[in-house]
Formats: C-alpha cells, structure tokens, sequence
C-alpha cells in the first residue's frame, strides 16, 4: 500500500513523529495517544528481545533439542518461575530464594568488574609515565591532578578545610568542566536526532508527497 | 530458615565468581561459565514482573475508569501487539511485523521523544545558567565550546580552532573528572556489594526482612 507514492510505514512514522513533536505546542491528546503506545511498544520490544536473544537460545532450543541432555536448565527456570510466588501469600518466601541467587550472583560479578574493571584499570591509566615529552607531560600531569582532585571533593570523612579545601575547589572546577561538556555534548547529541526527524519528515515523507 | 536461607544463598552465590576469578581452574571457569547462562535466564524471567506490576496496575485504571484511562488501553494494546510478534519468532531470527513496527513506529517514537528533549533542555538551561559566579562561567563556557566544536560554524569563527579545543576538553580535563567520579562511584558501589554478600544489607529481600 502506497497513499501519494510513500508506503504506509513512513505514514505511520511521520504521524507518530508530528505527535509527539505536538507537545512543543502544549499536551495533547496525540501526544498522550503516542507517548503511551511508545511506552507499551517499548515494553513489548524488550520482552521480543529477550525472548530471542536469551530464552530461546539458553533455554527453550536446548531443551527442545535434547531435552535429557540439558536437562540442568530446569534449575534456572525453576528460579525463574519461583520469582513469580510473591504473588502467592503461602509460598511469597520461595520467591527471596530466586531472588537471593539472582542479586548474590551479580553482586558478585559486579563487585569484581568494579574493582577490577573500574578502579584498578581508571588508577592505571591515571598514573602514566610522566617522561612522554613535550606538551603530553603537561596533560597527563593535568589528567592526573584532576582525577585525585575530583576524589579529594568527593571523600567527606574530613572538613574541606586548608590545603584540603583549596584541593576539593580545584575539583569542583575540573567537575564544572566536565558537566558543561556532558550538557553540551548531550544538546548537540539531541539536536543532531531533532535533525534526522525533520530530514525524514522533509525528504521521505514530504518530497514523494509533492512529487507524486 | 525462611530468613536465613536467602542469606546464606547471597553468600555462597556472591562469593563464587570472586572465587573464580582468583582460581583460573578449568573446573572453576566452566561452573562459573555454566552459573552465568543459568542467572542469565533467571535475569530473563525477572523482566515480566515489572510487566505483570505495568498490566496490572493499567487494568484496574481502565476498570475504574479513572482519568486517561483510553491511554491505558493503548498502552496495552501497544505492549500485547509488540509481545506477541516478538514470542512468535522462529528460527530465523525476529518476525518481519516485530521489526517493521519497531522499524516504523518504536525507533521514531524513541528518536523524536529524545530530540524533544533538545528543546526542554536549552530552554530550562537559558532560564538557569546564568555565569553567577566563576564555577558556573566555567561550567557555561565548557558547554559553549563543547557545542560548537561539534558543528562546522564554531571551526569557520575561530579559523579551525574551536573542534580542537573541544576534543581537548573531552579527552583531557573532562576525562579526570570523569575517571573521578567512575573511581569514587565504584569504591561505593564495591562497598555496597560486600554488604549485600556478607548480609549486612538486606533491604533487597524486601519489606520486613532488614
């Protein structure tokens, strides 16, 4: 189906793009209309997703392929299932069982990628040579003072009060820094999507139109 | 035994990847191996909880009738539809009407909501930036050069200067504080999983159990 020469998904596209982009002249009932279809769409994408890419492939293939074979998998599933008794007043414990599995694991592994993953490899790349000549030694000597200054700001176990103090300002400068950077990085990241959506708007949807 | 039984379960779980990380035993890997496939699905099965609570909580609005209870049922419909072609996959791979709705209707809807944001953003920034005092002067002019390094007009001012200056602040003084803050978040975070294996933290488990 081809309405004026453009298919009907770049219509339903640029109808739910001028909805939500309404709400610039006050809430709607368009706006309303497409930001709860974004918010159910979105939901049901990521129960599509983990279907795919997780279940099927971990659980449900395995089991359908040979099922005596993998026949471990029950135990996770099991877990999984045994989250859902919360909803069963007689059996709502089970459910802290999968659920003291599910946040031990990852705490677990989370706690070894922030140690090591984070904080020793951060530290490393700190802590450069400061023999790399020229104008590099004057940044990574700036890189460094900053790091240690940003952590001075944060650590409140002592009054910023001194040497202290004047360290943890300089930290605030380097935070000041970094959070117009975000900001003016996260604006122009925003315009360059408002862009893409008026150029769909103009150059996919319009022109066909007007051509046609 | 209701209550002991999770944290001894948080214990021994939390302790095993540490424990495989110092023990490069063929044995330990694959257990660990075969441990992250099982928790990966039991991950898996967690995300419907947040749906049954969403459905729910959607049902007794349109039951009720309550204020934009019509949204509610878009809402539902727009998270049954999306489901369903997203289950019915096969062997290929997703079904072709679960990509053409997220082609045509999630990646727009997505795209647009953010871009909006644009507009809120500088808006909210040209009411609250006002370069007060010398933190904010620095924070706005870090933002300036940061934006105009990203567009050809900030390098035909300055003759080639500006996107220089901007990678410079990114890479340099806008990666310390960052590299601060990632090292300070994470000691945090570290600290708040020692508690949570060792059973000091137990808010998780849920009401009652701390």
């Amino acid at each position: 189906m081809h309405p004026f020469g453009v298919p009907i998904g770049v219509w339903i596209n640029a109808f739910l793009t001028l909805c939500i982009l309404s709400f610039l002249y006050k809430d709607n009932p368009f706006f309303r209309f497409a930001e709860s279809l974004f918010a159910g769409m979105s939901l049901g994408y990521y129960i599509g997703i983990v279907t795919e890419n997780t279940l099927r492939p971990n659980l449900f293939r395995p089991l359908a392929q040979n099922f005596w074979g993998n026949v471990l998998l029950l135990i996770p599933m099991a877990l999984g299932i045994m989250l859902y008794f919360r909803y069963i007043p007689s059996v709502a414990w089970l459910a802290r069982i999968a659920l003291a599995v599910y946040i031990g694991y990852y705490v677990g592994v989370y706690l070894m990628q922030k140690l090591h993953g984070d904080i020793l490899f951060q530290s490393r790349d700190t802590i450069v040579s400061l023999r790399a000549g020229g104008v590099d030694t004057l940044w990574n000597i700036i890189v460094m003072v900053g790091v240690f200054s940003v952590l001075i700001y944060f650590y409140f176990s002592a009054e910023h009060k001194g040497a202290l103090g004047k360290v943890s300002k300089l930290g605030i400068y380097f935070l000041m820094i970094s959070f117009g950077a975000s900001f003016g990085y996260t604006i122009m990241a925003r315009i360059s999507l408002l862009m893409g959506r008026f150029s769909f708007l103009v150059n996919t949807w319009l022109r066909p139109i007007i051509s046609s | 035994m209701r209550r002991t039984l999770p944290l001894f379960l948080t214990f021994v779980v939390g302790m095993f990847p540490i424990f495989a990380f110092f023990v490069p035993h063929r044995a330990v890997s694959d257990l660990n191996q075969q441990l992250d496939t099982w928790l990966v699905i039991v991950a898996a099965f967690a995300l419907p909880l947040g749906v049954v609570n969403l459905v729910g909580s959607n049902i007794t609005k349109i039951k009720r009738k309550q204020k934009g209870w019509p949204y509610s049922i878009v809402l539902l419909a727009g998270l049954s539809v999306m489901a369903f072609y997203g289950i019915m996959g096969g062997e290929q791979g997703f079904h072709p009407k679960f990509q053409y709705m997220f082609v045509n209707m999630v990646s727009p809807l997505q795209a647009t909501m953010f871009s909006l944001l644009a507009f809120y953003v500088a808006s909210a920034a040209y009411r609250a930036f006002r370069a007060r005092n010398i933190e904010a002067t620095v924070l706005l002019a870090a933002a300036i050069i940061v934006m105009l390094g990203r567009i050809p007009f900030g390098d035909m001012l300055t003759g080639g200067r500006m996107t220089p200056l901007s990678e410079w602040i990114m890479t340099k003084p806008n990666a310390a504080a960052q590299r601060g803050i990632i090292i300070g978040a994470a000691l945090g975070a570290a600290s708040m999983q020692i508690r949570v294996i060792l059973g000091i933290e137990r808010t998780y488990l849920g009401k009652g159990q701390e």
